[in-house]
């Protein structure tokens, strides 16, 4: 994997890399990738791909309201706040 | 006071041999003491920690008190705990205090044990060596120079100190395991969904569970029985009946037939762990197990289904941190995406990054079927392997890990080298079945651990299986050089 390919994909993971990170990323994850190409090798067929341990679905509940509004101390931990809402730089001009 | 186990400390403190207070109170001083040598702890809750015990031994005074009242522990810091420090050993949350508690926490503090501090861990649980915590290696009790294994290693060193009798941890791949083993301690990793990951800071939902680090197999017994529970919080959890751990640690186990994977002892197992691993078996034996060679055709396809499957859902898990809601947010923001970019780019360290990347590539268009839809189909095919093989089998036995403890920066270098560290754990993980270590032995002066495999929720019989193997020999009661001659 080349280095701009890594820089791609750091972009639509969000993160922001420089150049020597992207350098010494793409040679390791070119490692980590030969390792799980030997996956191709299994024999697959007609197996159903596995998503819980033991087969368990999505639990559903009644959409009943079951817990009370804690707004305020949630919004404790953000790093920019105000009258209840989230700050970000300007997203529209 | 600090050498005993926890089913000593309960009943040292119902019999009012000492209190809580006093209990408590020597555990911070030592923590205090010895920690800076290990750097178990992320974080000490003197404060907290003297308020609970107080409150316990006021149960304790009126004669009702819960089964851990009063027990000092530790928590691994994956856990959120109400107005304390959890950092997940990242930069990217070094200043969360979350304003809830997670189930596990929920458990403890209904059992009324004493929180005395969260534990060090490789960050975001992504690591074998305790090397990629934001806050510094843990270094491992019985050789400083060497690590004390990953992802809990905080829980693991704190434990084999003696600075606490037991300590909570999470097992995505090992990480519960391989630190016992590494550290001389018994762990134990429950079945997928036996323990509510309700505010247990997700690395991998599928494969994440969270179990016990202790010195004994009762002591984990009594633990298991505290985290246990069905949570309607957490969707995968399962509501199976829980068992009373306790109550089966002393039966038999002649006529036990025990499974030997074929494929565990293979190229890549250091001599002497083989070596140990083999003397306990030869142990269950004349106690009365039967040993049964068995195959786990698949095994070799464990790390690198795990390699997609764990980064894979590393990367959905931790979009979560953005620098908007909650973590670390990078300075002066130019707009909207440089605010995301950099706070990711500067909260995260490498492994993770790496980690992040890999997932990113194997669900990104075009690849998501060759990649994560293949290693689901791949990790079907490992827990198939395992329930052919429980048909003939009780309990599975083999190494936890291939080595005893390796030395700082031996493998920090190689994430294929780090990532075969866990090759004997990972495939339990796949399958969601329990596991555990304990003590088989030294290899030197480091301690080798043995690793047990059990059918789903069958907790009960690796505790009794592994409780056993403690009562006829004393691989347990090792401890760490600078412990001896230390009351």
């Amino acid at each position: 994997m080349e280095p701009s390919e890594i820089q791609k994909l750091a972009n639509l993971a969000m993160l922001d890399i420089n150049e020597e990170t992207a350098k010494e990323t793409a040679s390791s994850i070119t490692d980590v990738l030969a390792l799980i190409d030997q996956l191709q090798a299994a024999d697959t067929d007609g197996v159903a791909p596995m998503a819980h341990p033991l087969d368990a679905v999505q639990v559903l509940r009644a959409d009943n309201i079951t817990e009370s509004d804690q707004r305020d101390t949630l919004m404790t931990v953000a790093p920019q706040t105000d009258s209840g809402l989230f700050l970000v730089p300007k997203v529209v001009e | 006071m600090h050498n005993l186990t926890i089913a000593e400390l309960v009943k040292g403190l119902q019999n009012k041999t000492f209190s809580s207070q006093e209990l408590t109170q020597q555990t911070l001083d030592r923590i205090h003491a010895v920690d800076p040598t290990f750097n178990s702890f992320i974080s000490v809750s003197d404060e907290r920690a003297l308020q609970q015990a107080k409150a316990a031994d006021a149960l304790l005074a009126k004669g009702d008190a819960p089964t851990l009242c009063g027990v000092p522990i530790a928590q691994k810091d994956i856990f959120c705990t109400n107005g304390t420090l959890t950092t997940c050993g990242s930069k990217m949350l070094h200043n969360f205090v979350p304003p809830y508690d997670a189930t596990v926490v929920d458990n403890y503090n209904a059992a009324g044990a004493v929180m005395v501090g969260k534990t060090n861990m490789d960050e975001f649980a992504m690591g074998s060596s305790n090397e990629t915590s934001f806050f510094g290696s843990v270094k491992n009790p019985w050789d400083t120079n060497c690590v004390p294994g990953g992802s809990s290693g905080g829980s693991a060193a704190a434990v084999a100190a003696q600075l606490v009798a037991g300590a909570t941890a999470t097992d995505t791949g090992g990480s519960i395991r391989q630190p016992a083993a590494l550290c001389g301690i018994t762990g134990l990793k429950p079945t997928y969904g036996r323990v509510s990951r309700w505010g247990m800071i997700a690395f991998a939902s599928s494969l994440d569970q969270a179990g016990t680090m202790t010195r004994t197999a009762e002591d984990a017994a009594i633990m298991l029985q505290t985290m246990a529970s069905y949570d309607s919080k957490d969707s995968t959890c399962v509501d199976h009946p829980i068992d009373d751990y306790r109550a089966s640690l002393n039966n038999s186990i002649e006529g036990l037939t025990i499974g030997l994977p074929k494929e565990y002892f293979g190229e890549g197992l250091d001599p002497g762990t083989q070596a140990r691993v083999e003397e306990a078996i030869k142990q269950f034996e004349s106690m009365g197990a039967k040993v049964k060679e068995i195959s786990l055709p698949h095994s070799s396809l464990s790390v690198p289904a795990y390699y997609v499957i764990a980064p894979a859902e590393c990367s959905a898990n931790l979009s979560r941190f953005d620098g908007v809601r909650y973590g670390h947010r990078c300075e002066n923001p130019a707009d909207l995406e440089d605010l995301y970019k950099r706070s990711r780019g500067e909260g995260f360290g490498d492994e993770v990054k790496r980690r992040i990347l890999v997932g990113a590539y194997a669900l990104s268009a075009g690849y998501y079927d060759a990649y994560y839809n293949k290693a689901q189909k791949v990790r079907r095919l490992i827990k198939q392997d395992f329930v052919d093989a429980f048909k003939d089998v009780d309990v599975i036995m083999g190494p936890t890990s291939p080595t005893p403890a390796f030395e700082f920066g031996s493998k920090s270098d190689d994430p294929i080298a780090m990532y075969l560290e866990d090759i004997y754990t990972i495939a339990t993980n796949l399958a969601g079945l329990p596991g555990m270590s304990i003590p088989c032995g030294l290899v030197g002066d480091k301690p080798v651990g043995l690793q047990l495999i059990g059918n789903y929720f069958n907790e009960a019989k690796l505790l009794n299986v592994a409780h056993q193997f403690q009562q006829a020999t004393h691989f347990h009661t090792l401890a760490p050089q600078f412990l001896k001659g230390d009351k």
